[in-house]
């Protein structure tokens, strides 16, 4: 069995940085769902800090957001093809 | 006196008349000027669609209120909002520093696609 390295591929591990600290942006607002749909995957669920390259304290900030949202039916709990 | 800046955002039921939104939304905002609160803003964002259905109805008129107000008077405020059965539901949220930015720099309207703020028009 030959080890045989596959292809670096580029475009997957660029490093990725948290948005919110790039911009500056210090409050996340629950009333504004487009934004936050940026954060959420076609079911609704919220997405992995792994994905999304957020930092530790405003993943929270988001997750708080997007629960807030969704108590006021901005966004759903549950669905399907969100997007 | 200590005062906080808070902001509500509630739902009422679709199924009232233009009137009777009127009436309740004027309601709670004198219910809080009696308490001694300061209306900053409120913002009628009508008729919106819910992500899902909340007690059977599937679209609901949302209404937000920015106040600053005692600490104390929040409970009696929400006690009010869980009677009153036209509202299906509410939040109500402290601001901080930088909520409070925010909301300052989004009430002029700097994120304009933001539904046109009535300033206190409701409240006259």
């Amino acid at each position: 069995m030959t080890l045989k390295n596959e292809p670096i591929n580029r475009e997957q591990n660029k490093k990725k940085y948290c948005r919110f600290r790039k911009l500056g942006i210090k409050y996340i607002d629950y009333k504004d769902p487009n934004f936050l749909l940026k954060f959420v995957n076609e079911q609704g669920k919220i997405l992995p800090r792994r994905l999304t390259g957020n930092s530790a304290k405003f993943q929270r900030k988001v997750a708080n957001a997007i629960k807030k949202a969704r108590h006021l039916a901005l966004l759903p709990y549950v669905t399907d093809g969100l997007k | 006196m200590f005062q906080r800046n808070y902001e509500t955002v509630f739902i009422l039921t679709p199924v009232l008349s233009d009137v009777q939104m009127k009436d309740t939304v004027d309601k709670f905002i004198n219910l809080l000027k009696e308490e001694g609160a300061d209306v900053i803003n409120v913002e009628n964002w009508g008729l919106k669609k819910l992500a899902y259905p909340i007690e059977k109805k599937n679209t609901g008129f949302y209404v937000m209120v920015e106040f600053k107000s005692e600490p104390t008077l929040i409970k009696k405020f929400e006690l009010e909002m869980r009677r009153d059965e036209k509202i299906m539901r509410f939040l109500t949220t402290v601001l901080d520093k930088n909520a409070l930015a925010y909301a300052v720099r989004r009430r002029k309207g700097e994120f304009n696609k933001k539904p046109e703020t009535t300033k206190e028009e409701a409240a006259k």
